[in-house]
């Protein structure tokens, strides 16, 4: 009797919910709190990864040791091994750090990209610049170039990002309009030209072609707060702007035309968006070399999510492309017996996983 | 007067797709833009939506020229159903016709009461309130033809541009969208501007139209003035019989084989 009163008194409530504006609301809170859930499990992921390796540490002193350096209490340290502080703050924290702010970095180019090339299958390279970051870096290396110290090659790198999606963005929108067919082809022409180039680099370079190699596949070691620091700075810069422009993007997958007659300046804010997510994934790159696939994935996972709607995509995209490459780092430096290239790593792991799904979605459309 | 249109060319380099062009569209008018393939129309559209700039010539809205406003102030005054329409991301309908709100919604705030209640009426009155939660890629060409009308209509500006809006649709949807923008010329006084493939669909619900070939206008008018076998002759080199029909109380064509 009583539960019968109950449930037509939910029935109800849901009714009137459903009815009044209250119900969007509803579903802004839950995208509010899937996006806590997500910032909370990247904090664990980052404590609890920072306590894995060779000497293993407790959450809690992981924590106690953050909170000591940061808040200057250094009565926490006392009492324990100060070797303890030393790979915390100095080793370990640098590179988990840059693990997850690169990892976010190509997520949310990679949701950008798609975004704006109307293709799901785009992702931070298809304008040629991992081809473009990875000539740059072979050449610094090959001519053996040091003049930035241990960041010239990382400059390199960039500076050939750059210069390789300048001139894509110039060979594509000579042709009149800036579609999506003439940017993802240029960028295959591109890409294809500068592959060339770096084969040839590593056929002249005899003695450092395993430096070159082993920096094309991607790694996190020895990486410096600097680092940590100047990527995340560029990635804040990325992410405000992609915010600034999510409901743009949103007009912009109805077509230009459509997009334009609901005041979108399509050619600015494409050509803009472009260089920007380029300019995140060079940033990428060139701190950790070419990792693939979380761009690519990252956006689809959370598109399945979160619906395809940019407001919502790109800050769920930035939390789980952090705890995804920071997870697949973790796997390399700390539960592998011995460390493989991340950028191997991340494509074994993503590469049938985005099988298996893009499988599955192939699968429901038909039935639907 | 909202369109006001003085000597306009459009050409792709060399080649010449708008030809010296002078027309005026009125507050209150069903513009029907009659022609054959290639014959410029949809560049026509594009002008008059400011998605390109006339190489020659001028073109004035509200008795202003159309290059002075920016995109997002004429985003309120002129709405655009496309000819094609693909969309490769899964928003779900409501989604995309709210889209149609977001001129008069500011960047960083949630749709407004008056934007839920505009979107509803107008999913409700197209028909569209039927697929309200499914994905907009999941649709047949037809419905989602259906949703972006609905989307263009949210958008409540002065003048709607269809671009062959109906040749998707049956028979039954082309009519009661089409009478829906009738209703709204009627009541709100509203220009429709449509590019039109089934010329008795136009004859029932134009009283003006263009006829354009090799991006000239060949003759423009009240639809009972224009409409007759030499105009059809001239524009589509076919005979044809026009004869004035009392059911539909509009003028209509038949072809012979």
């Amino acid at each position: 009797m009583l539960e019968g009163f109950f449930c037509l008194r939910i029935q109800m409530l849901f009714r009137k919910l459903k009815k009044t504006s209250r119900f969007r609301k509803k579903i802004q809170q839950a995208a509010a709190v899937q996006f806590a859930l997500l910032a909370i499990f990247l904090g664990a992921v980052i404590i609890i990864s920072t306590g894995m390796g060779y000497i293993k540490l407790p959450p809690a002193t992981v924590i106690k040791i953050i909170f000591a350096k940061l808040g200057g209490q250094l009565h926490l340290l006392e009492g324990m091994d100060s070797i303890f502080p030393v790979v915390v703050m100095d080793v370990r924290l640098p590179r988990i750090l840059s693990a997850a702010v690169v990892g976010a970095g190509l997520a949310i180019s990679g949701v950008v990209f798609q975004g704006i090339l109307l293709n799901p299958l785009a992702d931070p390279y298809t304008l040629g610049v991992s081809a473009g970051a990875a000539f740059g870096a072979s050449l610094a290396i090959l001519f053996n170039i040091g003049m930035m110290g241990s960041y010239s090659v990382p400059l390199f790198a960039f500076v050939g990002a750059a210069v390789t999606l300048l001139f894509v963005v110039y060979l594509s929108s000579s042709s009149g309009g800036l579609s999506s067919n003439n940017l993802i082809l240029s960028g295959i022409i591109v890409a294809a030209i500068l592959s060339a180039g770096i084969s040839f680099l590593k056929y002249v370079a005899d003695e450092q072609v395993a430096v070159i190699i082993f920096w094309l596949m991607g790694s996190f070691g020895s990486k410096t707060w600097t680092d940590v620091g100047l990527t995340f700075l560029f990635i804040s810069f990325g992410f405000l702007a992609f915010m600034f422009f999510a409901r743009d993007m949103n007009l912009l997958s109805l077509g230009n035309r459509t997009a334009s007659s609901l005041g979108v300046d399509t050619r600015k804010v494409t050509i803009f968006l472009l260089v920007t997510a380029s300019l995140v994934a060079a940033i990428c790159v060139s701190v950790s070399g070419i990792i693939g696939f979380v761009g690519l994935l990252i956006p689809h996972m959370m598109r399945l999510l979160t619906g395809p709607d940019n407001r919502r995509l790109i800050p769920m995209s930035l939390l789980a492309g952090a705890i995804l490459l920071l997870i697949a780092d973790t796997i390399t430096r700390a539960v592998l017996p011995t460390e493989i290239p991340i950028g191997v790593l991340t494509a074994l792991i993503g590469g049938p996983f985005f099988c298996y799904i893009f499988r599955k979605q192939q699968r429901l459309r038909k039935v639907l | 007067m909202p369109f006001e249109l003085t000597g306009v060319s459009f050409s792709y380099s060399e080649n010449k797709v708008i030809d010296d062009i002078s027309i005026s569209f009125g507050p209150g008018m069903f513009c029907g833009i009659i022609g054959p393939n290639g014959c410029g129309k949809t560049t026509l559209l594009d002008l008059l939506a400011k998605h390109r700039r006339p190489t020659a010539g001028r073109i004035a809205y509200k008795n202003r020229d159309l290059g002075t406003y920016s995109t997002k102030e004429l985003s309120k005054e002129i709405s655009l159903v496309p000819q094609n329409f693909y969309i490769n991301f899964p928003f779900t309908v409501k989604e995309v016709v709210m889209m149609g709100r977001y001129p008069h919604i500011p960047r960083f705030s949630t749709p407004s009461a008056e934007d839920v209640n505009i979107v509803q009426d107008i999913m409700e009155k197209t028909g569209v309130s039927e697929f309200t939660g499914r994905f907009i890629n999941e649709l047949s060409g037809g419905e989602r033809q259906r949703v972006v009308f609905a989307r263009a209509l949210a958008q409540g500006a002065q003048v709607l541009i269809l671009d062959e809006a109906t040749s998707n649709l049956d028979i039954n949807h082309s009519i009661s969208l089409l009478n829906i923008c009738e209703r709204r010329m009627k009541q709100q006084g509203k220009t429709i501007i449509s590019v039109m493939q089934d010329i008795n669909l136009a004859a029932v619900y134009c009283d003006y139209l263009v006829f354009m070939s090799g991006g000239r206008i060949v003759i423009h008018g009240a639809t009972r003035d224009v409409l007759n076998p030499v105009t059809m002759r001239e524009v589509f080199n076919v005979d044809a019989k026009v004869y004035a029909e009392s059911y539909s109380d509009s003028l209509q064509v038949v072809f012979k084989k």
